[in-house]
Protein backbone atom coordinates (compact mmCIF):
# COMPACT_ATOMS: atom_id res chain seq x y z
CA UNK A 1 0.00 0.00 0.00
CA UNK A 2 2.71 2.44 0.98
CA UNK A 3 4.65 1.52 -2.10
CA UNK A 4 1.67 2.29 -4.30
CA UNK A 5 1.26 5.64 -2.63
CA UNK A 6 4.87 6.51 -3.23
CA UNK A 7 4.59 5.50 -6.85
CA UNK A 8 1.55 7.70 -7.35
CA UNK A 9 3.26 10.58 -5.63
CA UNK A 10 6.27 10.33 -7.89
CA UNK A 11 4.17 10.09 -10.98
CA UNK A 12 2.05 13.10 -10.04
CA UNK A 13 5.14 15.16 -9.38
CA UNK A 14 6.08 14.96 -13.06
CA UNK A 15 2.76 14.46 -14.84
CA UNK A 16 -0.09 15.96 -12.87
CA UNK A 17 -1.11 19.51 -12.12
CA UNK A 18 1.65 22.10 -11.59
CA UNK A 19 4.63 19.85 -12.34
CA UNK A 20 7.97 20.93 -10.95
CA UNK A 21 10.01 19.71 -13.88
CA UNK A 22 9.69 19.12 -17.56
CA UNK A 23 8.42 15.67 -18.43
CA UNK A 24 7.85 13.99 -21.76
CA UNK A 25 4.13 13.81 -21.07
CA UNK A 26 4.04 17.60 -21.39
CA UNK A 27 5.03 17.45 -25.06
CA UNK A 28 1.48 16.47 -26.05
CA UNK A 29 0.13 19.56 -24.34
CA UNK A 30 2.80 21.84 -25.73
CA UNK A 31 2.04 20.45 -29.18
CA UNK A 32 -1.31 22.24 -29.21
CA UNK A 33 -0.71 25.02 -26.72
CA UNK A 34 2.18 26.53 -28.69
CA UNK A 35 0.05 26.94 -31.85
CA UNK A 36 -2.84 28.27 -29.74
CA UNK A 37 -0.54 30.88 -28.23
CA UNK A 38 0.77 31.85 -31.66
CA UNK A 39 -2.77 32.39 -32.93
CA UNK A 40 -3.65 34.41 -29.83
CA UNK A 41 -0.54 36.56 -30.12
CA UNK A 42 -0.59 37.07 -33.88
CA UNK A 43 -3.11 39.94 -34.06
CA UNK A 44 -1.15 41.77 -31.39
CA UNK A 45 2.09 41.24 -33.29
CA UNK A 46 0.36 42.74 -36.35
CA UNK A 47 -0.48 45.86 -34.40
CA UNK A 48 3.09 46.26 -33.22
CA UNK A 49 4.46 45.77 -36.71
CA UNK A 50 1.91 47.93 -38.51
CA UNK A 51 2.44 50.84 -36.16
CA UNK A 52 6.04 51.11 -37.35
CA UNK A 53 5.50 50.39 -41.04
CA UNK A 54 6.00 53.15 -43.60
CA UNK A 55 3.03 53.67 -45.93
CA UNK A 56 4.47 51.67 -48.82
CA UNK A 57 4.92 48.64 -46.56
CA UNK A 58 1.41 48.95 -45.12
CA UNK A 59 -0.03 48.52 -48.57
CA UNK A 60 2.64 46.24 -49.95
CA UNK A 61 1.52 43.30 -52.01
CA UNK A 62 2.04 40.58 -50.89
CA UNK A 63 1.37 41.77 -47.33
CA UNK A 64 4.36 41.17 -45.09
CA UNK A 65 4.17 40.44 -41.38
CA UNK A 66 7.41 42.05 -40.24
CA UNK A 67 8.68 45.61 -40.79
CA UNK A 68 11.61 46.21 -43.10
CA UNK A 69 12.24 49.90 -42.51
CA UNK A 70 10.68 50.78 -39.17
CA UNK A 71 9.65 54.42 -38.83
CA UNK A 72 7.99 56.68 -36.28
CA UNK A 73 6.22 58.54 -39.07
CA UNK A 74 2.81 57.10 -38.16
CA UNK A 75 3.13 58.47 -34.64
CA UNK A 76 4.28 61.85 -35.93
CA UNK A 77 1.28 61.92 -38.30
CA UNK A 78 -1.06 60.90 -35.50
CA UNK A 79 0.09 63.69 -33.21
CA UNK A 80 -0.12 66.30 -35.93
CA UNK A 81 -3.80 65.51 -36.54
CA UNK A 82 -6.56 67.68 -35.16
CA UNK A 83 -10.27 67.03 -34.91
CA UNK A 84 -12.77 68.86 -37.11
CA UNK A 85 -13.17 71.46 -34.39
CA UNK A 86 -9.43 72.05 -34.31
CA UNK A 87 -8.74 70.24 -31.10
CA UNK A 88 -5.29 68.68 -31.20
CA UNK A 89 -4.85 64.97 -30.65
CA UNK A 90 -2.67 65.60 -27.60
CA UNK A 91 -5.70 67.09 -25.84
CA UNK A 92 -7.62 63.83 -26.23
CA UNK A 93 -4.67 61.87 -24.98
CA UNK A 94 -4.41 64.18 -21.98
CA UNK A 95 -8.14 63.75 -21.28
CA UNK A 96 -7.80 59.99 -21.46
CA UNK A 97 -4.89 59.94 -19.06
CA UNK A 98 -6.74 62.19 -16.63
CA UNK A 99 -10.02 60.22 -16.76
CA UNK A 100 -8.18 56.93 -16.45
CA UNK A 101 -6.11 57.98 -13.45
CA UNK A 102 -9.13 59.37 -11.60
CA UNK A 103 -11.20 56.29 -12.45
CA UNK A 104 -8.56 53.79 -11.36
CA UNK A 105 -7.72 55.54 -8.09
CA UNK A 106 -11.38 56.08 -7.16
CA UNK A 107 -12.33 52.52 -8.06
CA UNK A 108 -9.54 51.16 -5.85
CA UNK A 109 -10.68 53.15 -2.82
CA UNK A 110 -14.39 52.60 -3.37
CA UNK A 111 -13.97 48.86 -3.90
CA UNK A 112 -11.57 48.49 -0.95
CA UNK A 113 -13.95 50.27 1.45
CA UNK A 114 -17.04 48.44 0.20
CA UNK A 115 -15.25 45.09 0.22
CA UNK A 116 -14.06 45.64 3.79
CA UNK A 117 -17.51 46.55 5.06
CA UNK A 118 -19.23 43.67 3.26
CA UNK A 119 -16.65 41.21 4.54
CA UNK A 120 -15.77 42.19 8.10
CA UNK A 121 -18.51 44.45 9.46
CA UNK A 122 -21.51 42.87 11.08
CA UNK A 123 -24.80 44.62 10.51
CA UNK A 124 -28.29 43.78 9.42
CA UNK A 125 -28.79 43.29 5.72
CA UNK A 126 -25.12 42.83 4.91
CA UNK A 127 -25.56 39.46 3.27
CA UNK A 128 -28.51 40.73 1.25
CA UNK A 129 -26.44 43.65 -0.01
CA UNK A 130 -23.68 41.28 -1.05
CA UNK A 131 -26.18 39.02 -2.81
CA UNK A 132 -27.51 42.03 -4.73
CA UNK A 133 -23.99 42.93 -5.78
CA UNK A 134 -23.35 39.35 -6.85
CA UNK A 135 -26.47 39.37 -9.01
CA UNK A 136 -25.39 42.69 -10.49
CA UNK A 137 -22.11 41.11 -11.65
CA UNK A 138 -24.05 40.13 -14.73
CA UNK A 139 -25.89 43.36 -15.43
CA UNK A 140 -23.64 44.41 -18.25
CA UNK A 141 -23.71 48.11 -19.11
CA UNK A 142 -24.97 47.21 -22.60
CA UNK A 143 -28.22 45.99 -21.07
CA UNK A 144 -28.89 49.19 -19.18
CA UNK A 145 -27.47 51.71 -21.64
CA UNK A 146 -30.83 53.38 -22.37
CA UNK A 147 -31.91 54.12 -18.78
CA UNK A 148 -28.31 54.95 -17.92
CA UNK A 149 -28.43 57.64 -20.55
CA UNK A 150 -31.50 59.14 -18.85
CA UNK A 151 -29.83 58.96 -15.47
CA UNK A 152 -27.00 61.02 -16.94
CA UNK A 153 -29.51 63.47 -18.42
CA UNK A 154 -31.54 63.93 -15.22
CA UNK A 155 -28.52 64.22 -12.95
CA UNK A 156 -27.28 67.05 -15.15
CA UNK A 157 -24.13 65.18 -16.07
CA UNK A 158 -24.58 65.66 -19.82
CA UNK A 159 -21.55 67.44 -21.16
CA UNK A 160 -19.98 67.32 -17.72
CA UNK A 161 -16.41 66.29 -17.01
CA UNK A 162 -17.63 63.65 -14.50
CA UNK A 163 -19.82 61.87 -17.04
CA UNK A 164 -16.58 60.36 -18.31
CA UNK A 165 -15.76 58.91 -14.91
CA UNK A 166 -18.73 58.23 -12.62
CA UNK A 167 -20.47 55.51 -14.68
CA UNK A 168 -17.18 53.59 -14.82
CA UNK A 169 -17.01 53.41 -11.03
CA UNK A 170 -20.03 51.13 -10.77
CA UNK A 171 -18.20 47.82 -11.16
CA UNK A 172 -19.69 45.02 -9.04
CA UNK A 173 -16.84 42.71 -10.10
CA UNK A 174 -14.28 44.88 -8.30
CA UNK A 175 -16.18 44.89 -5.02
CA UNK A 176 -16.80 41.18 -5.37
CA UNK A 177 -13.11 40.35 -5.89
CA UNK A 178 -11.95 42.50 -2.98
CA UNK A 179 -14.62 41.13 -0.63
CA UNK A 180 -13.78 37.51 -1.44
CA UNK A 181 -10.12 38.21 -0.73
CA UNK A 182 -10.75 40.00 2.58
CA UNK A 183 -12.94 37.06 3.67
CA UNK A 184 -9.88 34.90 4.15
CA UNK A 185 -7.99 37.44 6.26
CA UNK A 186 -8.30 36.47 9.96
CA UNK A 187 -10.75 38.52 12.04
CA UNK A 188 -8.19 38.59 14.85
CA UNK A 189 -6.12 41.14 12.93
CA UNK A 190 -8.93 43.64 13.09
CA UNK A 191 -10.00 42.74 16.61
CA UNK A 192 -6.46 43.42 17.82
CA UNK A 193 -6.49 46.81 16.14
CA UNK A 194 -9.86 47.67 17.65
CA UNK A 195 -8.55 46.86 21.13
CA UNK A 196 -5.65 49.22 20.44
CA UNK A 197 -8.22 51.89 19.74
CA UNK A 198 -7.99 52.06 15.97
CA UNK A 199 -11.01 53.37 14.07
CA UNK A 200 -12.23 52.20 10.69
CA UNK A 201 -10.16 54.66 8.72
CA UNK A 202 -7.04 53.61 10.60
CA UNK A 203 -7.82 49.90 10.13
CA UNK A 204 -8.32 50.45 6.41
CA UNK A 205 -5.07 52.36 6.01
CA UNK A 206 -2.77 50.37 8.26
CA UNK A 207 -4.12 46.83 8.05
CA UNK A 208 -6.49 46.17 5.18
CA UNK A 209 -4.95 48.16 2.34
CA UNK A 210 -1.43 46.70 2.70
CA UNK A 211 -2.83 43.16 2.78
CA UNK A 212 -5.13 43.42 -0.21
CA UNK A 213 -2.65 44.66 -2.77
CA UNK A 214 -3.31 41.56 -4.88
CA UNK A 215 -7.03 42.02 -5.49
CA UNK A 216 -6.46 45.77 -5.82
CA UNK A 217 -3.95 45.07 -8.59
CA UNK A 218 -6.66 43.10 -10.38
CA UNK A 219 -9.20 45.86 -9.82
CA UNK A 220 -6.68 48.39 -11.14
CA UNK A 221 -6.11 46.42 -14.37
CA UNK A 222 -9.81 45.90 -14.99
CA UNK A 223 -10.72 49.50 -14.36
CA UNK A 224 -7.70 50.79 -16.26
CA UNK A 225 -8.55 48.88 -19.42
CA UNK A 226 -12.22 49.83 -19.22
CA UNK A 227 -11.46 53.53 -18.69
CA UNK A 228 -8.67 53.67 -21.26
CA UNK A 229 -10.86 52.06 -23.92
CA UNK A 230 -14.17 53.72 -22.98
CA UNK A 231 -16.15 55.28 -25.80
CA UNK A 232 -19.67 55.22 -24.31
CA UNK A 233 -19.41 58.56 -22.52
CA UNK A 234 -17.87 60.43 -25.46
CA UNK A 235 -20.43 58.96 -27.85
CA UNK A 236 -23.61 59.57 -25.85
CA UNK A 237 -22.98 61.85 -22.87
CA UNK A 238 -20.55 64.46 -24.15
CA UNK A 239 -21.14 67.01 -26.91
CA UNK A 240 -18.25 69.30 -26.13
CA UNK A 241 -15.38 68.07 -28.28
CA UNK A 242 -12.72 69.21 -25.85
CA UNK A 243 -14.05 66.80 -23.18
CA UNK A 244 -13.91 63.67 -25.34
CA UNK A 245 -11.21 61.06 -24.94
CA UNK A 246 -8.56 59.36 -27.02
CA UNK A 247 -10.43 56.07 -27.49
CA UNK A 248 -13.36 57.93 -28.99
CA UNK A 249 -11.06 59.90 -31.25
CA UNK A 250 -9.44 56.68 -32.45
CA UNK A 251 -12.87 55.27 -33.27
CA UNK A 252 -13.56 58.25 -35.54
CA UNK A 253 -10.17 58.08 -37.27
CA UNK A 254 -10.98 55.66 -40.05
CA UNK A 255 -13.91 57.82 -41.24
CA UNK A 256 -12.57 61.25 -40.43
CA UNK A 257 -9.23 61.23 -42.19
CA UNK A 258 -10.96 60.47 -45.47
CA UNK A 259 -7.65 59.40 -46.89
CA UNK A 260 -7.53 55.63 -46.53
CA UNK A 261 -3.82 55.39 -47.19
CA UNK A 262 -2.75 57.87 -44.51
CA UNK A 263 -5.52 56.62 -42.21
CA UNK A 264 -4.17 53.09 -42.00
CA UNK A 265 -0.80 54.12 -40.60
CA UNK A 266 -2.28 56.59 -38.16
CA UNK A 267 -4.85 54.14 -36.91
CA UNK A 268 -2.18 51.44 -36.46
CA UNK A 269 -0.13 53.84 -34.36
CA UNK A 270 -3.23 54.79 -32.37
CA UNK A 271 -4.08 51.13 -31.81
CA UNK A 272 -0.67 50.51 -30.32
CA UNK A 273 -1.14 53.44 -27.94
CA UNK A 274 -4.53 51.97 -27.00
CA UNK A 275 -3.12 48.53 -26.27
CA UNK A 276 0.31 49.02 -24.77
CA UNK A 277 -0.48 50.66 -21.39
CA UNK A 278 -2.92 47.94 -20.24
CA UNK A 279 -0.54 45.26 -21.47
CA UNK A 280 2.49 46.65 -19.62
CA UNK A 281 0.41 47.12 -16.50
CA UNK A 282 -0.72 43.52 -16.63
CA UNK A 283 2.81 42.18 -17.13
CA UNK A 284 4.01 44.14 -14.12
CA UNK A 285 1.17 42.95 -11.90
CA UNK A 286 0.45 39.49 -13.25
CA UNK A 287 1.72 37.57 -10.23
CA UNK A 288 -0.45 39.68 -7.91
CA UNK A 289 -3.41 39.19 -10.21
CA UNK A 290 -2.95 35.42 -10.20
CA UNK A 291 -2.66 35.46 -6.43
CA UNK A 292 -5.95 37.32 -6.04
CA UNK A 293 -7.70 35.08 -8.55
CA UNK A 294 -7.22 32.11 -6.24
CA UNK A 295 -9.89 33.64 -4.01
CA UNK A 296 -12.25 34.77 -6.74
CA UNK A 297 -14.73 31.90 -6.64
CA UNK A 298 -18.46 32.31 -6.04
CA UNK A 299 -19.37 30.19 -3.04
CA UNK B 1 -10.64 53.26 25.38
CA UNK B 2 -13.38 55.67 26.25
CA UNK B 3 -12.63 57.89 23.29
CA UNK B 4 -12.83 54.98 20.91
CA UNK B 5 -16.49 55.55 20.16
CA UNK B 6 -15.88 59.03 18.87
CA UNK B 7 -13.74 57.79 16.01
CA UNK B 8 -15.82 54.82 15.03
CA UNK B 9 -18.04 55.15 12.03
CA UNK B 10 -21.32 53.32 11.72
CA UNK B 11 -20.70 49.90 10.13
CA UNK B 12 -22.04 50.85 6.74
CA UNK B 13 -20.36 54.26 6.48
CA UNK B 14 -17.50 53.14 4.24
CA UNK B 15 -20.02 51.48 1.99
CA UNK B 16 -21.71 54.77 1.15
CA UNK B 17 -19.64 55.87 -1.88
CA UNK B 18 -20.12 52.54 -3.59
CA UNK B 19 -23.72 52.38 -2.48
CA UNK B 20 -24.50 55.70 -4.15
CA UNK B 21 -22.68 54.89 -7.38
CA UNK B 22 -24.20 51.40 -7.47
CA UNK B 23 -27.73 52.74 -6.94
CA UNK B 24 -27.42 55.54 -9.46
CA UNK B 25 -25.79 53.59 -12.28
CA UNK B 26 -27.10 50.05 -11.75
CA UNK B 27 -30.22 49.83 -9.54
CA UNK B 28 -32.01 52.92 -10.87
CA UNK B 29 -31.27 52.07 -14.53
CA UNK B 30 -32.58 48.52 -14.07
CA UNK B 31 -35.77 49.78 -12.41
CA UNK B 32 -36.10 52.54 -15.01
CA UNK B 33 -35.68 50.01 -17.82
CA UNK B 34 -38.59 47.99 -16.46
CA UNK B 35 -40.79 51.09 -16.06
CA UNK B 36 -39.88 52.59 -19.43
CA UNK B 37 -40.57 49.30 -21.15
CA UNK B 38 -44.30 49.84 -20.53
CA UNK B 39 -44.30 53.22 -22.25
CA UNK B 40 -44.02 54.86 -25.61
CA UNK B 41 -41.21 57.37 -25.34
CA UNK B 42 -39.54 59.22 -28.17
CA UNK B 43 -37.52 61.62 -25.95
CA UNK B 44 -39.44 64.64 -27.27
CA UNK B 45 -42.75 64.14 -25.49
CA UNK B 46 -43.08 62.66 -22.00
CA UNK B 47 -43.45 58.87 -21.80
CA UNK B 48 -46.93 57.55 -22.45
CA UNK B 49 -48.15 54.38 -20.78
CA UNK B 50 -48.88 51.66 -23.34
CA UNK B 51 -49.01 48.54 -21.16
CA UNK B 52 -47.48 45.46 -22.70
CA UNK B 53 -47.61 46.86 -26.23
CA UNK B 54 -43.80 47.02 -26.62
CA UNK B 55 -43.43 43.38 -25.63
CA UNK B 56 -46.30 42.35 -27.92
CA UNK B 57 -44.71 44.24 -30.82
CA UNK B 58 -41.32 42.76 -30.06
CA UNK B 59 -42.54 39.18 -30.22
CA UNK B 60 -45.11 39.53 -32.99
CA UNK B 61 -44.31 42.30 -35.46
CA UNK B 62 -40.61 43.10 -35.11
CA UNK B 63 -39.43 40.91 -37.94
CA UNK B 64 -35.80 42.04 -37.56
CA UNK B 65 -35.86 40.88 -33.97
CA UNK B 66 -37.47 37.53 -34.70
CA UNK B 67 -35.70 36.76 -37.95
CA UNK B 68 -32.19 38.00 -37.20
CA UNK B 69 -31.61 39.19 -33.65
CA UNK B 70 -32.93 36.14 -31.78
CA UNK B 71 -31.21 33.46 -33.89
CA UNK B 72 -28.00 35.52 -34.04
CA UNK B 73 -27.98 36.08 -30.29
CA UNK B 74 -28.60 32.41 -29.55
CA UNK B 75 -25.84 31.30 -31.93
CA UNK B 76 -23.47 33.92 -30.56
CA UNK B 77 -24.28 33.03 -26.94
CA UNK B 78 -23.72 29.33 -27.66
CA UNK B 79 -20.39 29.79 -29.42
CA UNK B 80 -18.95 32.70 -27.47
CA UNK B 81 -20.61 32.11 -24.09
CA UNK B 82 -20.78 28.33 -23.76
CA UNK B 83 -17.99 27.56 -26.26
CA UNK B 84 -15.74 30.26 -24.85
CA UNK B 85 -16.34 28.95 -21.34
CA UNK B 86 -15.42 25.39 -22.26
CA UNK B 87 -12.41 26.67 -24.14
CA UNK B 88 -11.25 28.74 -21.18
CA UNK B 89 -11.46 25.69 -18.92
CA UNK B 90 -9.62 23.56 -21.45
CA UNK B 91 -6.83 26.13 -21.92
CA UNK B 92 -6.55 26.70 -18.18
CA UNK B 93 -6.34 22.96 -17.52
CA UNK B 94 -3.71 22.54 -20.25
CA UNK B 95 -1.62 25.33 -18.78
CA UNK B 96 -1.86 23.77 -15.34
CA UNK B 97 -0.09 20.69 -16.70
CA UNK B 98 2.98 22.71 -17.66
CA UNK B 99 5.88 24.00 -15.63
CA UNK B 100 5.66 27.37 -13.91
CA UNK B 101 7.72 29.49 -16.33
CA UNK B 102 6.01 28.24 -19.49
CA UNK B 103 2.62 28.51 -17.82
CA UNK B 104 3.16 32.14 -16.84
CA UNK B 105 4.27 33.25 -20.29
CA UNK B 106 1.41 31.43 -22.01
CA UNK B 107 -1.15 32.75 -19.51
CA UNK B 108 -0.03 36.31 -20.27
CA UNK B 109 -0.33 35.68 -24.02
CA UNK B 110 -3.78 34.13 -23.74
CA UNK B 111 -5.10 36.75 -21.33
CA UNK B 112 -3.76 39.86 -23.05
CA UNK B 113 -6.34 39.94 -25.91
CA UNK B 114 -9.05 40.47 -23.32
CA UNK B 115 -7.40 43.79 -22.46
CA UNK B 116 -8.35 45.14 -25.86
CA UNK B 117 -11.64 46.99 -25.66
CA UNK B 118 -14.30 47.30 -28.36
CA UNK B 119 -12.76 49.86 -30.66
CA UNK B 120 -9.29 48.36 -30.44
CA UNK B 121 -10.55 44.85 -31.24
CA UNK B 122 -12.09 46.19 -34.43
CA UNK B 123 -8.96 48.08 -35.43
CA UNK B 124 -6.75 45.04 -34.92
CA UNK B 125 -8.93 42.57 -36.78
CA UNK B 126 -9.80 44.90 -39.63
CA UNK B 127 -6.18 44.49 -40.74
CA UNK B 128 -6.54 40.73 -40.91
CA UNK B 129 -10.04 40.57 -42.36
CA UNK B 130 -9.44 43.43 -44.78
CA UNK B 131 -11.68 43.00 -47.82
CA UNK B 132 -9.05 43.73 -50.46
CA UNK B 133 -6.34 41.44 -51.72
CA UNK B 134 -3.77 43.03 -49.41
CA UNK B 135 -5.70 41.79 -46.36
CA UNK B 136 -3.71 39.06 -44.63
CA UNK B 137 -6.44 36.44 -44.66
CA UNK B 138 -7.42 37.06 -48.28
CA UNK B 139 -3.80 36.94 -49.35
CA UNK B 140 -3.09 33.67 -47.54
CA UNK B 141 -6.24 31.99 -48.79
CA UNK B 142 -5.54 33.12 -52.35
CA UNK B 143 -1.95 31.89 -52.12
CA UNK B 144 -3.19 28.54 -50.92
CA UNK B 145 -5.71 28.49 -53.75
CA UNK B 146 -8.71 28.23 -51.43
CA UNK B 147 -10.36 31.32 -52.93
CA UNK B 148 -9.90 33.01 -56.28
CA UNK B 149 -11.24 36.47 -55.45
CA UNK B 150 -10.74 38.50 -52.28
CA UNK B 151 -13.74 38.23 -49.95
CA UNK B 152 -15.22 41.25 -48.21
CA UNK B 153 -15.37 39.46 -44.86
CA UNK B 154 -16.76 42.32 -42.84
CA UNK B 155 -19.42 43.45 -45.29
CA UNK B 156 -20.65 39.98 -46.15
CA UNK B 157 -23.77 38.63 -44.52
CA UNK B 158 -22.38 35.10 -44.93
CA UNK B 159 -19.18 35.65 -43.01
CA UNK B 160 -19.73 38.51 -40.58
CA UNK B 161 -21.15 36.28 -37.84
CA UNK B 162 -18.28 33.79 -38.13
CA UNK B 163 -15.74 36.60 -37.96
CA UNK B 164 -17.53 38.06 -34.92
CA UNK B 165 -17.43 34.71 -33.10
CA UNK B 166 -13.72 34.23 -33.84
CA UNK B 167 -12.89 37.74 -32.68
CA UNK B 168 -15.02 37.47 -29.55
CA UNK B 169 -13.54 34.09 -28.61
CA UNK B 170 -10.08 35.52 -29.09
CA UNK B 171 -10.80 38.29 -26.61
CA UNK B 172 -12.80 36.23 -24.12
CA UNK B 173 -10.03 34.63 -22.08
CA UNK B 174 -10.28 37.25 -19.35
CA UNK B 175 -10.62 37.15 -15.57
CA UNK B 176 -12.83 34.06 -15.79
CA UNK B 177 -10.00 32.18 -17.47
CA UNK B 178 -7.48 33.44 -14.90
CA UNK B 179 -9.81 32.45 -12.08
CA UNK B 180 -10.19 28.89 -13.37
CA UNK B 181 -6.45 28.63 -13.99
CA UNK B 182 -5.65 29.82 -10.53
CA UNK B 183 -8.27 27.48 -9.07
CA UNK B 184 -6.77 24.45 -10.80
CA UNK B 185 -3.20 25.25 -9.84
CA UNK B 186 -4.22 25.65 -6.20
CA UNK B 187 -5.94 22.30 -5.80
CA UNK B 188 -4.19 20.36 -3.08
CA UNK B 189 -1.98 17.65 -4.58
CA UNK B 190 -2.98 15.24 -1.85
CA UNK B 191 -6.51 15.17 -3.20
CA UNK B 192 -5.14 13.85 -6.47
CA UNK B 193 -3.03 11.30 -4.65
CA UNK B 194 -6.03 10.12 -2.68
CA UNK B 195 -8.12 9.94 -5.83
CA UNK B 196 -5.56 7.76 -7.60
CA UNK B 197 -5.41 5.54 -4.52
CA UNK B 198 -9.17 5.22 -4.79
CA UNK B 199 -8.97 4.07 -8.36
CA UNK B 200 -9.06 7.10 -10.64
CA UNK B 201 -7.34 5.81 -13.75
CA UNK B 202 -6.79 8.52 -16.31
CA UNK B 203 -6.83 12.25 -16.85
CA UNK B 204 -10.46 12.36 -17.95
CA UNK B 205 -11.57 10.78 -14.72
CA UNK B 206 -9.18 13.06 -12.90
CA UNK B 207 -10.78 16.14 -14.46
CA UNK B 208 -14.36 15.08 -13.78
CA UNK B 209 -13.94 13.52 -10.34
CA UNK B 210 -11.22 15.68 -8.85
CA UNK B 211 -10.46 18.92 -10.68
CA UNK B 212 -13.93 20.28 -11.43
CA UNK B 213 -15.51 19.36 -8.07
CA UNK B 214 -12.56 21.00 -6.29
CA UNK B 215 -12.89 24.31 -8.11
CA UNK B 216 -16.67 24.77 -8.27
CA UNK B 217 -16.52 28.36 -6.95
CA UNK B 218 -14.05 29.34 -9.66
CA UNK B 219 -16.07 27.47 -12.27
CA UNK B 220 -19.13 29.48 -11.28
CA UNK B 221 -17.25 32.77 -11.32
CA UNK B 222 -15.84 31.81 -14.73
CA UNK B 223 -19.35 31.05 -15.99
CA UNK B 224 -20.66 34.42 -14.82
CA UNK B 225 -17.73 36.18 -16.49
CA UNK B 226 -18.38 34.20 -19.69
CA UNK B 227 -21.99 35.42 -19.71
CA UNK B 228 -20.87 38.99 -19.05
CA UNK B 229 -18.30 38.82 -21.82
CA UNK B 230 -20.81 37.43 -24.29
CA UNK B 231 -23.10 40.41 -23.97
CA UNK B 232 -20.40 42.97 -23.35
CA UNK B 233 -18.79 42.19 -26.70
CA UNK B 234 -22.07 42.30 -28.59
CA UNK B 235 -21.05 45.59 -30.24
CA UNK B 236 -18.19 43.89 -32.03
CA UNK B 237 -20.23 43.32 -35.19
CA UNK B 238 -21.07 47.00 -35.46
CA UNK B 239 -17.45 47.96 -34.77
CA UNK B 240 -16.11 45.55 -37.40
CA UNK B 241 -18.58 46.32 -40.16
CA UNK B 242 -18.69 50.02 -39.30
CA UNK B 243 -22.46 50.31 -39.40
CA UNK B 244 -25.51 49.76 -37.23
CA UNK B 245 -27.60 47.96 -38.43
CA UNK B 246 -24.92 45.56 -39.64
CA UNK B 247 -25.02 44.50 -43.33
CA UNK B 248 -28.28 42.58 -43.88
CA UNK B 249 -28.59 42.34 -40.08
CA UNK B 250 -26.03 39.53 -40.23
CA UNK B 251 -24.25 40.65 -37.08
CA UNK B 252 -27.25 42.12 -35.28
CA UNK B 253 -27.35 41.01 -31.64
CA UNK B 254 -29.73 41.94 -28.88
CA UNK B 255 -27.27 44.55 -27.56
CA UNK B 256 -26.97 46.27 -30.92
CA UNK B 257 -30.75 46.05 -31.39
CA UNK B 258 -31.14 48.11 -28.20
CA UNK B 259 -28.70 50.69 -29.51
CA UNK B 260 -30.40 50.76 -32.90
CA UNK B 261 -33.85 51.50 -31.45
CA UNK B 262 -32.70 53.60 -28.52
CA UNK B 263 -30.04 55.89 -29.85
CA UNK B 264 -30.63 55.78 -33.60
CA UNK B 265 -34.43 55.67 -33.87
CA UNK B 266 -35.11 57.30 -30.48
CA UNK B 267 -37.73 54.74 -29.53
CA UNK B 268 -36.64 54.57 -25.93
CA UNK B 269 -39.64 52.70 -24.51
CA UNK B 270 -39.24 49.97 -27.07
CA UNK B 271 -35.48 49.79 -26.54
CA UNK B 272 -36.10 49.48 -22.80
CA UNK B 273 -38.38 46.50 -23.43
CA UNK B 274 -35.55 44.85 -25.40
CA UNK B 275 -33.22 45.62 -22.46
CA UNK B 276 -35.58 43.88 -20.05
CA UNK B 277 -35.69 40.83 -22.31
CA UNK B 278 -31.88 40.84 -22.36
CA UNK B 279 -31.69 41.07 -18.56
CA UNK B 280 -34.09 38.15 -18.25
CA UNK B 281 -32.03 36.16 -20.72
CA UNK B 282 -28.87 36.87 -18.71
CA UNK B 283 -30.63 35.86 -15.50
CA UNK B 284 -31.76 32.63 -17.13
CA UNK B 285 -28.21 31.77 -18.19
CA UNK B 286 -26.80 32.53 -14.76
CA UNK B 287 -29.47 30.42 -13.06
CA UNK B 288 -28.35 27.57 -15.27
CA UNK B 289 -24.72 28.11 -14.26
CA UNK B 290 -25.74 28.24 -10.61
CA UNK B 291 -27.57 24.93 -10.88
CA UNK B 292 -24.42 23.34 -12.26
CA UNK B 293 -21.83 24.65 -9.86
CA UNK B 294 -23.34 26.12 -6.71
CA UNK B 295 -22.04 24.39 -3.60
CA UNK B 296 -24.82 22.70 -1.74
CA UNK B 297 -24.80 23.48 1.95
Amino acid sequence: MLKKKKKIKNRLRAKGVTPKHFDRSQIKILAYMVPVCIVMALPIVFIFMNAFKPVDELFAYPPRLYVKNPTFQNFVDLFSLTSQTNIPMSRYLFNSILYTVITVVSTIYIAACAGYVLSKKKFKGRDTLFKINQTALMFVPVAVQIPRYFVIVYTGLIDNFWANILPLLAVPTSVFLVKQFIDQLPDSLIEAAVIDGAGDIMIMRKIIMPLIKSPLATVAILSFSSAWGATEAATYFIDNDSLKNFAFYVSTLSNATGNVVAGAGVSAAASLIMFLPSFILFIIMQSRVMNSMAHSGIK
Amino acid sequence: MKEKKKFNLPPWALLTPYGIIFSVFIIIPVVAAVLLSFTYFNTIRPPEFVGLQNYIDLFTTDSTFLKYVVPNTIAYALFVGVGGYILSFFLAWSLSQLTHGVRTVMAVIIYSPSLTGGILIANIWKVIFDGSETGYLNYWLMELGVIAEPIKWLQSSDYLMVVMIIVALWSSMGVGFLSILSGITNVDKEIYEAAYMDGVKNRFQEIFYVTIPSIKPQMLFGAVMAIVNTFQTSGVGVALSGSNPTPNYAGQLIGTHIEDFGFIRNEMGYAAAVSVVLLLFIKLMSTGANKLFAEKD
